[in-house]
């Protein structure tokens, strides 16, 4: 009995002293700086263009799970969704010498990028699908970044627990050729619950990465002034990690 | 006096320091990788799998007592987890560089074809059922040598491969590591089960410690102890 108090005691002191480095400030920093070095790690290891595995279609998951949001849910968007779309736009602004207002019709005669990807959830799960939209550097290339700007942000159309969605990633990631505005999964429109009609493909990132509903694309010079600052919602709202390669 | 203090030591300055670094390394990702092991308690062959029918073990949701933080956090669970891995890493990098020069790794630990003899293994497993641990030549008999080299050889670079092969920002330039398993829903099967195999190894360890003398074992690997 003594002894299983001892181990009991000892494994609550270091529960303790756990949650007390995770609850400094100095703890946050060393999250933060170790997440910092997996980024960099990762980049010096595996250079700024190698490119995410692609599969065959014989490896397509037969149903692509939706996660996060699966719909946006305003009678704005099940209007949307009805027409097939006609009057969404995306627009990308910000830190831009031509800001661009696009439709669905401009978005599909784009030249396109068809790749059979794996998505990675941060929870641990995984499938494949095939995904095809125009690559994102072209649209930045078209609106022509300012020297200024190191992020881009998705701007999303759906709410998680009442805030906006929204991510960002760097300008590797950005101008990365797997990058793409996916408008389609497996050869047909995407569907509602992954992210209708637009949804990021992020492919060398985790799943939150990957927005959807996808209204504005913007850049910016820093992430410190958009909502909690963190670079994204679930970074936001519950501390996950901005950079998700690890 | 012996020529240099290094070599009356029990155990060289270089695995007393990595072995209890190694300790806080393995608990702490052990205990956050339960609570990981918690957003998604399935675990899958291949590439890809997220059903319930895909899926070859389902896992229990570990409680709070086990894991880090003490209630459910993937991102917490995720900072602690990353942030360990570092040292784990370079620590066991540093681990096998030493015993590669020291000589602690062929000396003591790499077994020779004569030791595979069924007969010799069979007299090693008696021993340890009659709690005879003093054994004759070499520092280590043949299960410890195979337990320690299984560990340093096999699961504890294991974790770090499969570790590294199951981030997406690492498989572009390194993706042999999950093909090596068969994919990545492989390659995170492979992490949950050497994790486990760690823990395995840690019990029995700890238990022959304690059958062995334990207030004499553990001052030798704090103080490094005298030479056999």
């Amino acid at each position: 009995m003594k002894r299983r108090s001892v181990i009991a005691g000892l494994g609550a002191l270091f529960a303790t002293g756990c949650s007390k480095v995770a609850d400094s400030s100095a703890g946050q920093a060393l999250f933060k700086v170790s997440n910092e070095w997996h980024r960099k790690a990762q980049r010096a290891l595996t250079g700024r263009k190698a490119m995410a595995p692609e599969f065959s279609r014989a490896q397509i998951s037969p149903y692509f799970r939706g996660n996060g949001s699966l719909t946006v849910g305003t009678p704005g968007y099940a209007a949307a969704l009805e027409s097939g779309f006609a009057d969404w736009r995306l627009l990308v602004t910000g830190l831009v010498e031509h800001p661009l207002s696009l439709s669905m019709d401009n978005i599909r005669r784009l030249p396109q990028r068809t790749q059979i990807t794996r998505h990675d959830c941060v929870e641990g799960w995984s499938a494949i699908g095939e995904w095809t939209g125009p690559q994102l550097s072209m649209l930045l290339e078209a609106a022509k970044l300012k020297p200024e700007a190191r992020f881009i942000v998705f701007h999303c159309a759906d709410r998680l627990r009442g805030q906006p969605y929204y991510e960002s990633i760097d300008l590797d990631d950005a101008f990365h050729p797997q990058t793409i505005v996916a408008h389609a999964l497996n050869g047909a429109p995407l569907p509602e619950r992954n992210g209708a009609p637009l949804r990021m493909r992020i492919e060398r990132q985790l799943g939150y990465k990957h927005a959807k509903y996808l209204t504005l694309i913007e850049a910016v010079a820093s992430l410190e002034q958009i909502r909690g600052g963190q670079g994204g919602y679930w970074e936001d709202v519950a501390g996950y990690q901005w950079y998700a390669g690890a | 006096m012996p020529p240099t203090a290094r070599h009356t030591r029990r155990h060289a300055v270089s695995t007393r320091l990595w072995h209890w670094l190694n300790v806080v390394c393995v608990v702490i990702l052990f205990m956050s990788g339960l609570n990981i092991s918690n957003a998604h308690p399935r675990l899958y062959w291949g590439q890809a799998g997220f059903t319930a029918r895909e899926a070859w073990l389902h896992l229990p949701t570990f409680p709070g007592w086990a894991t880090i933080p003490g209630y459910y956090s993937l991102s917490g669970a995720r900072d602690w987890h990353l942030l360990m891995a570092w040292p784990f890493a370079f620590g066991l990098l540093a681990m096998w560089v030493a015993m590669l020069t020291n000589r602690h790794f062929v000396r003591d630990i790499a077994t020779r074809l004569s030791d595979w003899r069924w007969s010799a293994i069979r007299a090693d497993i008696v021993a340890h059922l009659r709690f005879d641990f003093d054994h004759g030549e070499g520092k280590y008999n043949f299960l410890q040598k195979l337990a320690y080299g299984v560990v340093l050889g096999i699961l504890l670079p294991g974790m770090i491969l499969t570790g590294l092969a199951i981030s997406p920002g690492i498989e572009p330039s390194f993706g042999w590591f999950a093909q090596l398993v068969g994919g990545r829903q492989s390659a995170r099967s492979v992490h949950f089960l050497f994790a486990w195999g760690i823990v395995l190894f840690a019990v029995v360890h700890i238990a022959l410690v304690i059958a062995s003398g334990p207030i004499r074992q553990l001052r030798d690997m704090v103080t490094g102890g005298r030479a056999l």
